[in-house]
């Protein structure tokens, strides 16, 4: 690992994959070498479950500034459907 | 030197091994055809995983008339798409130093039981293989030559250490036991020119034999043809320098 910036948080949801739709129990996030972007470093989003195994996996890379962007519009989203009345508090 | 009225055959597959704690894990091997004797050597991959970029390399070493083997160090975290197994670790902060000492022992002794080696044997590395291939030529007895290629984390400051990278590679100099090649791009942050520098004072001090090479204009990775940081002049100039080195140092 190069920079070994890596966090892992456990979460729940469904992913689409190669293979379909699965359960999403852990998401990894790193800031590393990607594997396909063409970037030497990228924001790099691992959706998995590891009781299904290693090929359940939706992957994500990103450049920082897009990352920002993600994590801007996830918060913007969040509140207006906290406003809504569709999602409590955090 | 391979000439085009030559016969040249290879041997190229996966087998398995005894790596660390005795387990069986595989790798992929390649070596020419015929009796030999083959100087061998072992690859220790990187970041993203045992895939298709070092079984390219290993089979180059072939071609150039090596038995080479690149032991699977994620074997034990799965099995799918390189990747995907790659992901993973990542996700995991990577692999314990000293398991990938042990399978890097492994591959030495599976490829010193071979009859047809001359039993010098080199390990190459490139990113996190070449911060490996140092550690193994400093902690692994028996290695006639070590290559690192950019290895980032050589030097290391203390809060960057885990559990699984407990020991910064560096401070293990005095026990490097073959020479050795560094092969940087003075545009890479890991390794940043100044850590490979911290590198160097390593090996002087404690009178290791080496030769480093810093690149201009190249960065991390820039043998690697399908990134974007691949320097066509650096890379050819690189792998000219990785086979001088082991002709010089594999030879008898």
């Amino acid at each position: 690992m190069c920079t070994m910036i890596s966090q892992q948080v456990a979460i729940s949801g469904s992913g689409k994959g190669a293979g379909g739709w699965f359960t999403v129990r852990q998401v990894s996030v790193s800031y590393d070498h990607p594997f396909d972007v063409p970037l030497e470093y990228a924001l790099n989003l691992d959706f998995g479950n590891e009781a299904l195994g290693l090929d359940a996996r939706v992957a994500v890379e990103l450049d920082a500034t897009s990352a920002r962007a993600l994590v801007a519009t996830i918060q913007a989203v969040l509140a207006r459907a906290e406003a809504g009345g569709y999602v409590a508090p955090a | 030197m391979y000439r085009t009225d030559m016969y040249e055959g290879m041997l190229a597959e996966t087998t398995t091994l005894a790596g660390a704690g005795g387990e069986t894990i595989n790798a992929y091997f390649a070596r020419p055809l015929g009796p030999g004797p083959f100087p061998g050597i072992v690859l220790i991959h990187h970041l993203p995983g045992w895939d298709e970029w070092y079984r390219e390399a290993t089979r180059k070493f072939a071609h150039h008339g090596y038995a080479a083997l690149c032991p699977n160090l994620y074997f034990r975290e799965g099995h799918g798409a390189p990747e995907d197994v790659a992901a993973a670790v990542r996700g995991v902060g990577g692999v314990p130093d000293d398991r990938v000492l042990g399978d890097v022992a492994g591959a030495l002794a599976h490829l010193r039981s071979l009859p047809y080696l001359t039993g010098r044997i080199a390990v190459f590395g490139t990113c996190s293989g070449g911060r490996h291939a140092f550690l193994a030529a400093c902690r692994v007895q028996g290695f006639a030559a070590a290559i690192d290629c950019w290895g980032g984390r050589v030097v290391m400051a203390s809060e960057e250490l885990t559990p699984k990278q407990p020991v910064a590679p560096v401070a293990y100099t005095a026990e490097l036991g073959c020479p050795l090649l560094g092969l940087f791009g003075a545009d890479d942050r890991s390794p940043s020119p100044e850590q490979v520098a911290r590198h160097e004072e390593a090996l002087k001090q404690h009178g290791k034999t080496y030769e480093f090479h810093m690149y201009p204009g190249a960065g991390h990775g820039f043998f690697y043809h399908d990134r974007p940081n691949y320097r066509q002049e650096a890379a050819v100039d690189g792998w000219r320098k990785v086979f001088a080195f082991l002709a010089r140092h594999l030879a008898g």
